[in-house]
């Protein structure tokens, strides 16, 4: 027994070590950036009186303005909001597929993604709320408790179908499916619409190689079908032609740990360079802003820093950008969710933010 | 231009090869409706690992769902949860949830009716078979769930490929004032009694008797009598007549013959009630479900998995009990006549199956069109 627990212990070493080593969080490389005013909203979200939000993880927002946020509770929950920020209801109660919220996500027909890192699955539930398919496969229950599986620790099958921690979920206009697939396998899946499997990037070992991802941590897409991925350990934005070959990188807008573009004619690219979760000493002065970019990498602005007061972001995971000027962003360590109203109208020059 | 040419007829001769050699299967035109369940708003079936009818034409599902736990700040890994059974009417309307909170559901694994309209249970965890009365209520239990589960797991799995075959296993242990059983048991034939490891399924014959289906951990067929008590086990691992590797379904006809999927090593055996080996089938690829019919001219469904996801090779083959093959049915995938692992099949009518998926968290009503 005591050799057991030697084991564990020393498991969780090599965990804490490996995920340490997996990135450090870095100073954006982007230069005389303006800065874009915005406040948040306060109190947007309420809440029953018995029910709280966990680690908020994912946000997304359908065409009707409701809101859904998949967080981290005692159990991982799904919530639904109106467009007032009352709670409407939670969806898939008791789901065998929701264990460890890692994103939700909206399609263009307002079906609702959820995207679990502890089951190993994406569910798609239909608009009413109802479960429409399901792609990747729960562990099953008689293989016990596991210990965490990682990059250092790849238990999953590395297969067409087989995702190892995924972590995002977006679709081109043809209705593919693309997943960011994830802490485990770091690669890319393009699946189509009836979840064959259509091709993967960097389906290889994980690296820094320009045909390389290194935990893959949120994807996006815009309306041309290219694909958006935040190569979080790479620091990078990684976009993909449709066919999934290599189109270009954006690489100074820090560590991409949520990215999300926004409908309408001209579209916007987000980014965030969250401060990392463990909130150590020096992040803050360095990270915690989200960039407004073109979808060509320009960057237009740049706003937030990292704390925890109204306005400021703890870990920001999530961003919905359905609306470009209001955004609601999810964030892991402050347990909550912000609406933000943003003003580019009234963006600052780089000379006037150096407060910053 | 001429390679074109040379293709053609390459093509022509292929296709023209396949038709004249008279061995493809028929395909059975068939319907499907994908969602003939309707449910609570805040109930969700997960992976569907048990289907079946009563004569009523109730409908029972045993499904993998919520969060299967195992307990920490215990002085042992205690398991709970994650498998619920339901009842929905022959309209497939919900009626209620039977078993809520039962120590044995862990992992769902098969659901079967008996004819006598009681409700059994198979658990691949818990290791368990459960018997319900029509009312719901617990009748008999056979085989224990292990107090504490082992963290991590150990490597029960066994593989299809490189299974030993000839690693002796341990004796039973001893039981206080039981003398000793004498030579270990070969490997996979599991100890006298109750002690599945991982069972899979379970059917009755004419007089009652349960077989039960044990199954993952286990590569036997445990033979009890109508009140549960055991009478005997037969197989072991390997690939011999009369052995398994997996034993994933069984299902017995009206004469007593025994049919047993060998998932592993792709066939169904077929025994009398007392095990005696007497055919087999290999030409309906990877058993993971099995269905008789109940009419006069009993046919087998077996449901057939070539790949770990269930999105490459499956079909559902039905043969008549000598092993012929009458047609097939079905693709592998998500959508509507699609199947991704199909674990259990309910022939109650047989044109009308109901077919219960696990990596497609649903049921499916299929309509088969007689010839």
């Amino acid at each position: 027994m005591r050799a057991l627990i030697r084991l564990f212990v020393s498991a969780a070493a090599v965990v804490l070590l490996g995920g340490a080593s997996l990135f450090a969080q870095t100073k954006a490389t982007a230069e005389n950036v303006p800065t874009i005013p915005y406040t948040s909203v306060p109190n947007f979200f309420k809440l029953p009186p018995d029910l709280y939000l966990g680690e908020g993880i994912g946000i997304a927002t359908n065409s009707k303005g409701h809101i859904f946020i998949y967080h981290r509770s005692s159990d991982t929950r799904l919530f639904e909001f109106d467009a007032t920020g009352t709670f409407v209801k939670e969806w898939g109660v008791g789901l065998y597929g929701i264990e460890f919220a890692h994103q939700v996500r909206v399609d263009p027909q307002d079906n609702v993604w959820v995207v679990d890192e502890g089951t190993n699955m994406v569910i798609k539930f239909n608009p009413a709320g109802r479960v429409a398919m399901v792609f990747g496969r729960r562990p099953e229950p008689v293989a016990g408790a596991t210990q965490t599986q990682n990059a250092q620790n790849p238990s999953v099958l590395d297969r067409k179908y087989g995702f190892g921690r995924p972590t995002d979920v977006t679709w081109d206009p043809q209705g593919n499916i693309f997943v960011s697939d994830g802490y485990v396998n770091s690669r890319v899946v393009k699946l189509d619409k009836n979840g064959r499997f259509l091709g993967q990037f960097a389906g290889g070992e994980r690296g820094e190689g320009k045909n390389q991802l290194n935990t893959p941590h949120s994807i996006t897409s815009d309306a041309q079908g290219n694909i958006y991925v935040g190569d979080r350990g790479n620091r990078r934005i990684v976009v993909l032609n449709n066919d999934l070959t290599l189109k270009t990188t954006y690489t100074n807008v820090g560590n991409p740990w949520a990215v999300c573009i926004s409908p309408g004619p001209h579209q916007y690219l987000y980014s965030s360079n969250s401060n990392p979760d463990a909130n150590p000493a020096a992040s803050w002065a360095i990270t915690g802003e989200i960039y407004k970019m073109e979808l060509d990498g320009r960057i237009i602005g740049k706003f937030g820093k990292a704390g925890k007061g109204l306005g400021e972001f703890s870990t920001v995971h999530e961003i919905d950008c359905r609306n470009p000027d209001q955004l609601f962003v999810s964030e892991i360590s402050a347990w909550r969710a912000q609406k933000l109203i943003l003003n580019p109208s009234k963006i600052q020059p780089a000379s006037s933010s150096s407060a910053r | 231009m001429k390679r074109t040419f040379i293709f053609s007829i390459a093509a022509v001769l292929a296709m023209g090869g396949g038709l004249l050699s008279g061995q493809t299967t028929p395909d059975i035109p068939f319907e499907s409706n994908p969602n003939p369940l309707t449910m609570p708003n805040d109930i969700h079936l997960g992976e569907v690992a048990g289907v079946a009818t009563n004569s009523r034409g109730d409908i029972y599902v045993y499904t993998r769902t919520g969060n299967p736990t195992i307990t920490i700040g215990t002085a042992r890994a205690v398991s709970h949860g994650g498998g619920r059974l339901f009842q929905f009417d022959r309209a497939g309307k919900y009626v209620r949830e039977i078993g809520q909170g039962l120590y044995g559901f862990l992992q769902p694994q098969q659901l079967r009716v008996d004819p006598q309209d009681n409700v059994w249970i198979v658990d691949q965890m818990s290791s368990q078979v459960v018997k319900f009365d029509a009312n719901g209520r617990v009748q008999m239990v056979i085989g224990r769930k292990p107090e504490a589960m082992t963290v991590p797991a150990l490597r029960l799995t066994p593989l299809p490929m490189n299974i030993p075959t000839t690693q002796p296993e341990p004796p039973p242990p001893a039981v206080p004032g039981v003398p000793p059983a004498g030579p270990a048991p070969l490997p996979g034939a599991g100890v006298q009694g109750e002690s599945f490891q991982r069972p899979t399924d379970v059917a009755w014959d004419a007089q009652g008797n349960i077989y039960v289906a044990d199954g993952y951990g286990n590569a036997r067929v445990a033979k009890y009598d109508r009140n549960g008590k055991w009478i005997k086990n037969w197989g072991s691992r390997g690939t011999g007549q009369g052995q398994f590797n997996i034993v994933h379904g069984i299902a017995i006809d009206a004469q007593g013959n025994v049919y047993v999927g060998d998932e592993g090593n792709k066939r169904v055996q077929v025994f009398d009630t007392e095990g005696t080996f007497k055919t087999q089938f290999t030409n309906v690829g990877v058993p993971t479900a099995l269905c008789i019919t109940r009419g006069p001219q009993q046919v087998l469904y077996v449901a057939h998995t070539g790949d770990p996801d269930g999105m490459d090779d499956a079909a559902i083959y039905k043969i008549d009990l000598k092993g012929n093959v009458l047609g097939k049915f079905g693709s592998a995938g998500k959508l509507p006549k699609e199947f991704s692992l199909v674990n259990s099949i309910d022939c109650r009518n047989d044109n009308e199956l109901l077919v219960g998926e696990l990596a497609n968290w649903r049921v499916q009503k299929l309509s088969l069109k007689a010839k």
